[in-house]
């Protein structure tokens, strides 16, 4: 590579973003498709031959094109913005993925860190839409968004940083090395490896609001929550933050448990092996999603605070004094 | 603009309240309900309930047509159970004119209203969960499942009336349609189906401790408060009163089949999710059985009619009750000796039903209000009329 490095950085993250969205709009297509086949229907079938391949695109047409509507009592200023603090931080947190070895925007010293940290800003954006609106359901649902944010990113960090004890750092490619071998990933690392990982799928659900835990779109009690009042390309850039932050996570998922772009056959594999990893984490939250029924805002907060919270800590201090005391992977 | 903004008072732990209208265009109003909520926080404080947005002045219609006509119209009250209105109203015809009903309609009337019953139960389930779970997540999935078992359902009435909705299939002094050919057959055939995914069901939300937590203890009817405001069908049984019109004054041959009332006595949702359960699979036998007994003979007591004014019945007045699936569908109608209802009445099982509600509201949170909603099953059509 002969490109000066910030040119090459800037040409990776162009790449980066650009791929992120087309595979963000796939991602819609294959949880509708994946949904349909649990509920005995077919789903998408008739914008593009064979099933639906052009469905994402059709439905991001039909939002652009759709009536732009401010309603007249919204803050128009905080309601504007609202999509787009709420979809930089869901995009930014791709930065720090490498999808292979040397290929990714920055292989930040603290990559993990800066994911957890840039993901826990969605909060902003969701709140400004949902006080913005000016709107009961948006502000009920803004405020149950702030409770739900700040009682699941505890056990949401704590979950990740599991791993990162486990391999004595930060760097995302350090912690993929660390799970190198036949059965090195952390998901079977014993016994800490797999309750971390429920506890991080659990925590997932919550922090990317899904059914059990989407009470802030809650769409049987609160309509559609905070973005009641969003309409055309507003409601598309929510929808894209929603699922750029899911497909993050998932990739965060599959490079901290399932060994990243680690797989058998050549080098060049290792992006699609990343990628069906991910989304087979991507696939499990969307079961979880399509089987369970939502629960109540005190009951959410208490699974937090009583069991997922207290498990992740006792997880976190486990893995500390298996690494402390010389069984673990890496320091 | 400024004033709009003043409207939204929020504060948790103060005295600031949050009024929020749910309704009448909400996605879980079940029709056109509108609650105007009073919150502190998410807590509900208080509760008004607004009905009559679906008012289709039923009980004048029915002063309009004859007794030939209305039996049709009678399915629109409750069209999630549109045999048992039916049902109700040529009954209370029957009960003044004295008219003789064959064994084999009676027969047929229990069949469709346990089919009916089976149907509005799975509408029930299905909504119901989409209430808790949303459009978007499990709730969704249950929704889909059991209205595959509803369209089976409606698929048998559609050979059987034509219709797959609103049937007309009662008349005054018998049943219109006789069961066609192989009938019997592919209503067995729907029945071991529905009791096998039934199974399913019951594994997919009782192995869920997320189902459980949304319903035990939520929504709690005492059996006092259900005796005083007057509740009947699954939420009555629900409360622990064993009340049901099929065993407590049997009509169109009820008393000829063996049937259990579910009762339970916690008087929460899953009290009552648990008895529509057991009355899903009580339903089931009664129409194996049924079918499994029909007497041969004429389906109706009187000759076809050649125009709507032809039943003509004496002066007089009556009542007649019937358990529908959702609790106790009553019709009282005076009679003046013209082919048309003097006074015609309905008591909907919604209506009373649904006047539980601001005495169970209070004290919980927005998500339960849905649940609770979804629970008692109402019917917009039935509780407006």
């Amino acid at each position: 590579m002969t490109l000066p490095p910030i040119a090459f950085q800037a040409l990776m993250a162009f790449i980066v973003l650009n791929a992120i969205l087309v595979v963000v709009a796939y991602v819609t297509l294959l949880e509708r498709k994946f949904a349909a086949r649990m509920q005995s229907r077919i789903g998408p079938y008739y914008v593009g031959w064979p099933h639906g391949w052009l469905q994402p695109i059709a439905d991001a047409l039909k939002l652009m094109m759709k009536e732009d509507v401010v309603p007249d009592a919204a803050d128009r200023w905080v309601y504007n913005l609202a999509p787009i603090v709420f979809l930089v931080p869901c995009l930014l947190i791709f930065a720090t993925i490498p999808f292979a070895p040397g290929l990714g925007v920055a292989d930040l010293n603290i990559g993990v860190l800066f994911f957890l940290a840039v993901s826990a800003l969605e909060i902003v954006g969701l709140f400004m839409g949902g006080w913005g609106s000016n709107n009961k359901y948006a502000l009920l649902s803004a405020m149950r968004a702030v409770n739900q944010i700040i009682s699941y990113d505890l056990p949401f960090i704590f979950a990740a940083l599991v791993p990162v004890v486990l391999a004595g750092s930060m760097q995302m490619s350090a912690i993929v090395g660390a799970q190198a071998g036949l059965l090195g990933w952390f998901l079977f690392y014993p016994v800490i490896g797999q309750l971390a990982f429920i506890a991080f799928i659990v925590a997932t659900l919550a922090a990317e609001n899904r059914v059990p835990f989407d009470i802030l779109e809650a769409e049987s009690e609160l309509v559609a929550g905070f973005r009641v009042e969003y309409s055309g390309m507003k409601f598309a850039l929510i929808q894209l933050a929603e699922y750029a932050h899911m497909l993050g996570t998932s990739f965060l998922g599959a490079l901290l448990f399932l060994g990243g772009w680690l797989g058998p056959g050549p080098a060049w594999l290792g992006p699609v092996w990343f990628l069906l990893k991910a989304l087979v984490v991507f696939l499990l939250v969307t079961w979880v999603r399509w089987s369970f029924v939502r629960i109540r805002v005190d009951q959410i907060l208490a699974i937090s605070w009583k069991l997922l919270l207290p498990l992740s800590l006792l997880l976190l201090m486990a893995s500390a004094f298996v690494v402390a005391f010389g069984a673990g992977h890496g320091a | 603009m400024a004033v709009a903004r003043t409207t939204v008072e929020v504060g948790y732990g103060g005295g600031e309240r949050l009024m929020m209208n749910m309704g009448p265009q909400h996605p879980s109003s079940h029709g056109v309900f509108r609650a105007i909520l009073t919150l502190e926080g998410e807590t509900v404080v208080a509760v008004d309930a607004v009905i009559g947005y679906l008012h289709r002045c039923h009980e004048k219609l029915g002063e309009t047509l004859t007794y030939v006509q209305y039996p049709t119209i009678a399915s629109k009250t409750d069209y999630v159970a549109a045999m048992t209105s039916e049902l109700a109203y040529v009954l209370a015809v029957e009960k003044i004119a004295k008219f003789e009903v064959p064994k084999r309609a009676r027969y047929l009337r229990v069949i469709a209203a346990e089919l009916q019953r089976i149907a509005s139960h799975c509408l029930w389930l299905g909504t119901w969960c989409m209430d808790m779970g949303g459009a978007l997540g499990g709730g969704a999935t249950v929704f889909l499942y059991t209205i595959r078992e509803r369209e089976d359902v409606l698929d048998l009435f559609e050979s059987l009336t034509g219709a797959r909705l609103l049937y007309g299939f009662h008349q005054v002094g018998g049943t219109r349609y006789d069961i066609p050919p192989g009938w019997d057959a592919k209503v067995r055939a729907t029945l071991d189906h529905i009791e096998q995914r039934l199974h399913e069901y019951e594994a997919m939300l009782e192995d869920n401790a997320f189902f459980l937590v949304r319903t035990q203890g939520v929504g709690t009817i005492s059996q006092t408060l259900a005796q005083e405001v007057g509740v009947s069908g699954p939420l009555a049984r629900g409360s622990g009163l064993q009340w049901d019109l099929r065993k407590a004054e049997p009509y169109s041959s009820y008393e000829d089949f063996e049937f259990r009332i579910p009762v339970e006595t916690a008087g929460d949702c899953f009290a009552r999710y648990r008895v529509r359960m057991v009355e899903f699979r009580e339903s089931i036998k009664i129409v194996r059985d049924a079918l499994a007994g029909l007497p041969d003979g004429p389906i109706s007591s009187r000759p076809g009619v050649k125009s709507v004014g032809q039943v003509r019945v004496p002066k007089g007045e009556g009542y007649s009750r019937v358990e529908g699936a959702r609790g106790e569908v009553g019709c009282y109608i005076v009679a003046d000796g013209s082919p048309k209802p003097y006074r015609m009445k309905w008591r909907g099982a919604s209506f009373s039903n649904l006047a539980v509600l601001p005495h169970i509201l209070p004290g919980c949170k927005v998500a339960d209000v849905v649940a609770i909603m979804g629970s008692i099953d109402p019917v917009f059509g039935e509780v407006d009329r």
